[in-house]
């Protein structure tokens, strides 16, 4: 969880590690944005080999959730 | 007015080669030329959808060939299999979805060497085997993705904008033998290849409302232009690039 949370941050360009917990919800982040959650799918795929679409990143709304989505898959 | 003696629209009598003809567009394309009278010659790696492609063509006298056209030694066994060709359609592609900075060296590879590495080695052995006849005419499946941006399409638009600019120089060389290339630039059109990058169905049916038509095109939509595209009705076309996008003016 603590790397997933790491690598989800990694995304990111301008928001302070500190930021992201498992509770927090990524779409609020003022950075987020589509081309983000492109991003982080990309990411998923490439360390984790699995492939998320479109409606498993709107299906949650905290990394926590996402963490699930993923190990789940 | 009377109709002409022959229909400038009709296929009749030409061997077209389609690649990537086992699904989405390519098997629209192969099925359409095989409706206007063409023999349509089908390549694509998937032998067994390859075979679907074969029994939905109309007519006899059609080829298939199961190649790998990335592969050197099975473009070249391709060729020689070929009789000689009127039209041709480089159709074969794969479609990507990743951010500029998330972009590694495999992606690049992953896209380029189907989408344009492996069109234009064919695309020389066919020139260079003497496989295709006077006033015959080459169409090559781009995307509007060449010319407008969008997100994480980066490594797909370059491939395409590199098989226009290719496409361009080819039809000039080739045009002392009134051979004519032209390119297709769709918009969205719903095949696999639009809902393989983990895009859901449903978002796609969505964002097609978006398009002034409200729909992204069909595979026949695309099938059509190409049978125009390679009759004798689109005589005096070549170097250009049609834009078929239901009107759209972004992805």
């Amino acid at each position: 969880m603590k790397e997933f949370i790491k690598n989800f941050a990694n995304q990111f360009d301008d928001t302070e590690l500190s930021e992201f917990q498992p509770e927090t919800k990524f779409r609020d982040l003022e950075e987020w944005s589509s081309l983000t959650g492109l991003a982080v799918m990309n990411m998923v795929e490439k360390k984790y080999g699995v492939k998320l679409t479109v409606l498993d990143l709107r299906s949650v709304n905290t990394i926590e959730e996402l963490y699930n989505v993923v190990t789940s898959k | 007015m009377s109709l002409p003696a022959s229909n400038p629209f009709s296929l009749e009598g030409k061997r077209v080669l389609v690649t990537g003809a086992s699904s989405g567009i390519g098997r629209a394309i192969a099925i359409a030329c095989s409706r206007m009278g063409a023999k349509v010659t089908l390549t694509a790696r998937n032998e067994k959808r390859l075979d679907e492609t074969m029994s939905l063509l109309l007519g006899d006298g059609h080829q298939l060939v199961v190649a790998d056209l990335t592969e050197e030694t099975q473009r070249e066994s391709l060729v020689e299999q070929l009789p000689k060709l009127d039209g041709i359609v480089q159709n074969a592609g794969v479609g990507s979805r990743v951010p500029c900075k998330s972009i590694e060296e495999k992606d690049i590879y992953e896209i380029f060497n189907p989408n344009l590495i492996a069109p234009i080695l064919l695309q020389k052995l066919l020139i260079e085997e003497k496989k295709i006849n006077k006033g015959a005419s080459i169409v090559f499946v781009a995307s509007m993705a060449a010319k407008y941006p969008s997100a994480g399409n980066a490594i797909y638009s370059a491939s395409k904008g590199a098989v226009i600019s290719y496409a361009r120089v080819l039809g000039l060389e080739l045009a002392s033998r009134l051979i004519r290339v032209n390119c297709i630039c769709p918009a969205m059109v719903w095949t696999d290849l639009i809902t393989k990058d983990g895009v859901d169905k449903e978002v796609l049916e969505e964002a097609q409302l978006k398009y002034p038509l409200k729909r992204y095109g069909s595979p026949e939509d695309i099938a059509n232009l190409s049978v125009f595209l390679l009759s004798e009705a689109s005589s005096w076309m070549t170097g250009s690039c049609v834009e078929i996008n239901g009107g759209a003016k972004e992805l």
